[in-house]
């Protein structure tokens, strides 16, 4: 079974743990930490209306999501006038049951798909190769991972914990009909060659799937932002094409998506604009010598109703767009795999347990250092950080925190309500730890904090509690 | 209950509203109707000859190659060049579009043929409806005269764009399409292309030519250049 179903979240530390041993994956770690913060600070740099398109773009969405009920009638009603179909899907049982039975009337025996989140939150392929239809991902990184057997490790970069030995490998094992001597040393040439494989599929497939970056309730129109144009030829070529997208996606019109471009590709890639953003609208149409003769799209909800009008709502902003992985410190050293599901990151930790229920997801909002980069760099401008708190103040109500956590977090509380007390034990603390490192300045052993000094020193503090500190700069200012 | 009423009266049920006060519908109304344009980036606010001399910078920085031509006589003879310099064999699949139909291609030595892609073409040759200089994007419209496969398939893509149709941002160019489509209605695909196919997900090496057009070739006819 694979981890769609299973995810090993709750597992997360030792899959972390795991993670840091990898040298492979600490070596493409290490190009990710660098390239994507370069490329998306340079774009950045060149739109002066960067932030006041952050602004709009994140009141687009706070609009949007307070109309939703009414923005999704009108943008159903729009596909329907253009010829499509709108399948509303409460769960991601119900989500598949509808595309392989799409699938079914078309006698499909296989189907290109484009790089669909949604695909991978709903396990489609699992239930695809189950009813007997083969699933081929188009999308570079996920055809590799597909080859893999794994999940993607970043939403927009879904190979991107491989290293190029990893992946020739991976293409000398699935393509048994090439030569063996051929030369694949450089990356050009696995392109190449994944283009010409992939190529004959697209011509073969039945039906084409798609994730959609966009609803748009104006026109009726679902949009793809891909840079390979792998998701044009899946909704292009096949007899049916299939949009799978979450509620959150409806924008209300071209402008308002304009708005949201402006900032996405910027935040992903560092891009200006991806290469090909397509809107989609409806099938083949009376004189049309190309595309689908169906339109489908899939609508799902999958909890996200439910997350409107809580603290989790802001989530619902989210375009995937992976700046916040980009510049996480936790991601950067443990990689997308460790958060044992479809979402790793901060939007991950977040949402994951959002999806899956605390109980198994619980593990992600405490694997942060709460260091405020992943909101600063978030083009709709959604609190992370904020609702990590909120997932472990739920946590914490359901006595899930572990048993040594509870017990420390009672003892802090019994003397942090004991002002006088509070102030007597912190300074003593200091002392003792500014003794203890005297000679070096740090500490490499500390009682109940092995886990924190086995890999590195504890800094011993080198003056007064914050606290007097405080007290004495308050003073000197009132002077 | 179905599935669809079930997560819309969901939604209402979180939102505490019932779908149909007056003033949330007149809301989604009003900017339906009104389309707010919201944040459009200065860069692109230009007079014509910026605007096409931005659009050309933009377009070359996202890869594409660019060639601009006084008169839509002298295209034949630039997508001619640009194959034979690329080494390219003088064949070209192209749509119905009426531009291409008046123009002289016998002085070339261009093999035409026409219609969509099979996904056996090396070149492929579109007109764009506009050009947004802000990004240098080209706007493409699915249908007989600019088949969409021919915007993917082909490993070389030449696509001719008039200089009287570049605007400044986005948004200009949605009001272009609404003139030619009708308020609220799109072509079946809407293509906005901006360079050449490429992909980094083999170790995040950019490299170009993944699944669509390898090179992107733009011809901008621009009777003042």
């Amino acid at each position: 079974m694979s981890v769609h179903a299973h995810p090993t979240t709750p597992q997360f530390s030792a899959n972390a743990h795991r993670a840091m041993g990898d040298g492979n994956l600490q070596e493409a770690l290490a190009r990710l930490r660098v390239g994507f913060s370069t490329r998306r600070a340079a774009a950045i740099a060149d739109l002066p209306e960067f932030d006041a398109l952050r602004d709009a773009a994140r009141d687009i969405k706070i609009h949007t999501l307070a109309h939703l009920d009414l923005y999704i009638e009108a943008y159903e009603q729009r596909v329907k006038e253009s010829g499509g179909h709108v399948h509303f899907a409460r769960t991601a049982e119900e989500a598949r049951r509808i595309v392989l039975d799409i699938c079914a009337a078309h006698g499909a025996k296989t189907v290109a798909k484009g790089k669909s989140m949604i695909s991978e939150e709903i396990a489609l392929n699992d239930a695809l190769i189950a009813a007997g239809v083969r699933p081929i991902e188009t999308d570079l990184g996920e055809y590799i991972i597909q080859l893999r057997g794994e999940m993607p490790s970043h939403i927009i970069g879904p190979a991107v914990h491989l290293t190029k030995d990893q992946v020739e490998a991976d293409f000398r094992r699935a393509h048994t009909h090439l030569p063996h001597d051929r030369d694949l040393t450089e990356p050009s040439a696995m392109l190449a060659e994944a283009r010409a494989v992939l190529r004959e599929k697209f011509i073969a497939a039945d039906v084409g799937i798609t994730g959609a970056n966009f609803l748009i309730a104006e026109t009726g129109t679902s949009v793809i932002v891909t840079n390979e144009g792998n998701g044009d030829l899946s909704q292009t070529l096949p007899k049916a094409h299939i949009v799978l997208a979450s509620l959150e996606k409806i924008t209300p019109t071209l402008e308002d998506a304009a708005q949201i471009l402006r900032v996405l590709a910027r935040s992903a890639t560092g891009q200006e604009m991806s290469v090909y953003t397509t809107f989609a609208t409806g099938p083949r149409r009376a004189g049309d010598p190309d595309g689908p003769q169906e339109y489908h799209v899939v609508l799902l909800d999958n909890g996200r109703s439910a997350m409107l009008g809580t603290e989790f709502e802001d989530m619902l902003r989210c375009i995937r767009c992976g700046a916040c992985m980009n510049h996480c410190p936790v991601y950067h050293a443990v990689g997308g795999h460790a958060y044992g599901w479809v979402y790793p990151g901060p939007m991950g930790a977040v949402l994951t347990p959002s999806l899956i229920g605390v109980e198994k997801g619980g593990q992600l909002p405490n694997a942060s250092t709460f260091c405020g980069k992943c909101e600063d760099v978030c083009p709709m401008r959604i609190p992370l950080p904020k609702m990590m708190r909120h997932w472990r103040e739920r946590e914490f109500e359901r006595h899930m925190t572990a048993r040594p956590q509870r017990a420390g977090l009672g003892v802090w509380a019994f003397f942090a309500k004991r002002p006088a007390l509070y102030r007597l034990g912190t300074a003593l603390a200091m002392r003792a730890l500014a003794f203890t490192g005297r000679t070096t300045g740090r500490i490499s052993k500390l009682p109940l904090a092995g886990g924190w000094t086995a890999t590195r020193d504890f800094p011993a503090p080198q003056g007064r509690t914050f606290q007097s500190q405080w007290r004495d700069r308050t003073k000197a200012k009132a002077r | 209950m179905s599935a669809r009423e079930e997560i819309l009266s969901g939604i209402r049920r979180s939102l505490k509203a019932t779908g149909a006060e007056g003033p949330r519908r007149a809301a989604v109304g009003a900017r339906l109707a009104m389309r707010p344009r919201g944040v459009v980036p200065a860069r692109g606010r230009r007079d014509p000859a910026g605007r096409t001399a931005l659009f050309v910078a933009m377009a070359q920085a996202a890869l594409a190659t660019c060639a601009v031509v006084t008169s839509p006589q002298d295209a034949p003879a630039e997508a001619a060049r640009f194959l034979r310099d690329a080494n390219l064999p003088a064949r070209l699949r192209m749509g119905a579009d009426p531009l291409f139909a008046d123009m002289d291609w016998s002085a070339t030595q261009i093999e035409i043929s026409h219609g969509p892609s099979d996904g056996h073409d090396l070149n492929g040759l579109s007109r764009a409806f506009a050009g947004v200089a802000e990004t240098g994007t080209l706007m493409l419209a699915s249908g007989a005269d600019n088949p969409t496969t021919l915007n993917f398939l082909p490993d070389n893509h030449i696509v001719v764009v008039s200089a009287d149709d570049i605007e400044g941002d986005y948004e200009s160019a949605f009001d272009r399409l609404r003139a030619l489509y009708g308020d609220g209605l799109m072509p079946r695909a809407l293509n906005m292309v901006t360079g050449p196919s490429r992909s980094a997900d083999i170790a995040q090496t950019m490299l170009l030519g993944a699944h669509g057009p390898r090179k992107l070739h733009i011809i901008v006819i621009d009777a003042a250049g």
